[in-house]
């Protein structure tokens, strides 16, 4: 009942999306003390599953196939202070607990973000899902100290040039080419590749049928139709915002290249000429050990990789449509406009 | 295959009486011969990049070609004649649903939902003109859309009730011998067939069937039931025609993007006078 809810909930709300891009970066800088939380987690992906023999689909490829989740509470980047690669299983369970509640507290009443929703109510917080446990105290594996690698001076520049565009545009809410894109349901964050934790839906269906794999991401249904028949790369003149994906199998592996971005959803600060290269292992009935490096020699001197295992999760995924009800945008939009015209009638009055 | 021909037009001349009847059911009986390769698991096999190759996106009922709607594309936003793909040929309107449909239509500029790049509908985004990816597995297979990236998840096993409406409907799936049977209920009310303003309510109940003809064609034939707009149930069918180019690809159409400024550009700040 809990998860029909949450499916109409899935189906209406950007105004939600909204509200949680905010409150999520909100809940990030809040300090509290731990609560007890009914944390439903997958197992540990421990080194055991090394002996663990994927099953097969009918065609002979190892059976990715299901509906998983890469929901987690490790971050991308080491938290300042902590110096250890690995956790004992004592401190990530201190860490998510820290975590799930830093993340209920973010709706607890007399606070600003309780305006919005109550994500702990609707279900929305990480720990009442699936989420995978990962005793890892970054995503990040390498480089050893578990952080992005610098940004070089090209990415620098570029950066700089991308803040001048946006500064030159004008003000966030001035037109809708200035607002977020995941707020104009063109893309969410981490929709990837690499596929990063959505913060909420962080939900994925994998099918495969003879040559193809396929990923939908359930926020705003993303989908990546995977061709593995060896195919060359596409013309560097054909830029998307997912860019292209070239699959193979290195033994029970699926490694997935992917080039062609149009760098309008840059990872990180990556550049157009991004790419990413996944590795996708079932490393046991209810996971898979994903593991992604990115290499963009005009951001970071080095590639760098993390790991983000999947954890299966129940189905089904049922459909984010949010353009179609993207009232937010248009709501905004007007809202500043009015503010504009009062502030004019009000110019004009005093003068 | 001559002496089967043969055989059965003696035997259906027998019964019926008429030679031209005989050549039509020996035409039937031909198409539903055909049996296509297996998938591993032993299921006809519809894998592949499919696309159809007619004007239903325009209106599905049967019209003359026409001007462009829109004035600046002239000749190239011109509309195309075309024969229609509603068996009998018109939709069983109710009086009142066929003045919408004019409604709909006089209008189509402010409300076809495609202008928007909103989700397509079913069986719209079959017929839309941009290709999709049939991804055909032993307990969901997906119908991945070019359009807007619409998605369509077919249940083969843990069939469930559609958990809300939704643009895309949710869809169970049986095989009955050489033919997926695909039966979608829960749609909302916002999805139009065509941009001629044919439209259904949230009573909708599309059931499809989808029927290799041979190694490139499917036939795809689809039952549409909705009480609150038909008198009764009707019926749709056309070729799915198979993409063979072997670097055939699905690729991002994410059209919001290209529909904001339509959508929000009258809430762009003006500049000071």
């Amino acid at each position: 009942m809990r998860h029909r809810s949450r499916s109409f909930l899935r189906g209406s709300a950007v105004a939600l999306a909204l509200a949680l891009a905010a409150t999520i970066s909100i809940a990030g800088q809040s300090q509290s003390p731990a609560k007890p939380t009914t944390a439903k987690a997958a197992p540990a992906n421990a080194a055991a599953g090394k002996a663990y023999k994927p099953p097969r689909t009918p065609d002979g490829q190892p059976d990715l196939q299901g509906f998983w989740t890469n929901s987690t509470y490790v971050p991308l980047q080491r938290p300042n202070g902590v110096t250890k690669e690995i956790y004992t299983p004592e401190e990530a369970e201190a860490a998510i607990k820290a975590a799930a509640a830093r993340e209920s507290e973010q709706t607890e009443p007399g606070t600003t973000a309780d305006v919005h929703y109550d994500f702990t109510q609707f279900g929305l917080d990480r720990s009442q899902s699936t989420f995978a446990r990962n005793l890892r105290t970054s995503l990040i594996v390498d480089p050893p100290d578990g952080k992005i690698p610098p940004v070089n001076a090209t990415g620098q520049k570029r950066q700089q040039e991308r803040a001048a565009a946006r500064k030159a545009a004008g003000g966030q809410y001035d037109a809708v080419e200035n607002m977020p894109i995941g707020s104009r349901c063109i893309i969410m964050g981490g929709a990837g590749p690499p596929m990063m934790n959505a913060g909420y839906n962080a939900n994925y269906q994998i099918v495969q049928a003879p040559g193809y794999v396929m990923i939908l991401t359930e926020m705003i249904h993303d989908v990546r139709v995977i061709p593995l028949d060896g195919r060359a790369q596409p013309p560097s003149g054909v830029k998307q915002w997912v860019g292209l994906s070239r699959g193979r199998w290195e033994g029970d592996t699926l490694v997935v290249e992917t080039t062609n971005f149009n760098g309008k959803n840059a990872f990180q600060g990556s550049s157009e000429n991004l790419k990413v290269t996944e590795r996708f292992t079932r490393t046991a009935d209810d996971s898979i050990s994903y593991r992604f490096t990115v290499e963009d020699p005009q951001t970071w001197d080095r590639p760098w990789t993390a790991e983000a295992p999947l954890a299966k999760t129940e189905g089904p995924i049922f459909e984010f449509a949010c353009h179609e009800t993207n009232y937010g945008i248009a709501n905004i939009l007007a809202g500043a406009r009015a503010d504009e015209k009062k502030a004019a009638e009000q110019k004009k009055g005093s003068n | 295959m001559m002496r089967n021909r043969f055989l059965v037009g003696i035997v259906s001349a027998a019964v019926v009486g008429g030679a031209w009847l005989a050549m039509d059911s020996v035409m039937a009986q031909q198409a539903q011969a055909y049996r296509a390769p297996r998938t591993p698991d032993g299921k006809p096999n519809l894998n592949g990049i499919w696309q159809t190759m007619n004007t239903a996106n325009w209106n599905i009922e049967a019209h003359p070609a026409g001007p462009s709607p829109v004035r600046e594309l002239g000749a190239s936003g011109a509309v195309p004649g075309g024969l229609g793909v509603v068996e009998g040929g018109e939709i069983p309107y109710l009086p009142e649903a066929r003045k919408k449909r004019q409604e709909n239509y006089a209008n189509r500029l402010k409300l076809d939902p495609e202008i928007k790049c909103y989700l397509p509908g079913v069986p719209r985004s079959t017929y839309q003109g941009m290709p999709f990816q049939i991804i055909q597995s032993t307990k969901h297979i997906m119908l991945v859309h070019e359009f807007a990236g619409a998605v369509r998840t077919v249940y083969l096993t843990d069939q469930t009730e559609a958990p809300a409406d939704s643009w895309m409907g949710w869809s169970n799936g049986r095989w009955e011998g050489e033919t997926l049977v695909v039966d979608t209920k829960g749609f909302n009310d916002l999805s139009w067939f065509d941009r001629a303003g044919n439209f259904h309510s949230d009573a909708l109940h599309v059931v499809e069937r989808f029927t290799p003809r041979s190694a490139e064609t499917i036939n795809y034939e689809v039952t549409i039931e909705d009480p609150k707009v038909f008198s009764r149930p009707w019926k749709m069918s056309m070729p799915l025609y198979k993409h063979v180019e072997r670097n055939a690809q699905i690729l991002e159409f994410r059209c919001v993007e290209f529909v904001e400024d339509l959508l929000y550009g009258h809430l762009r700040k003006q500049p000071a006078k």
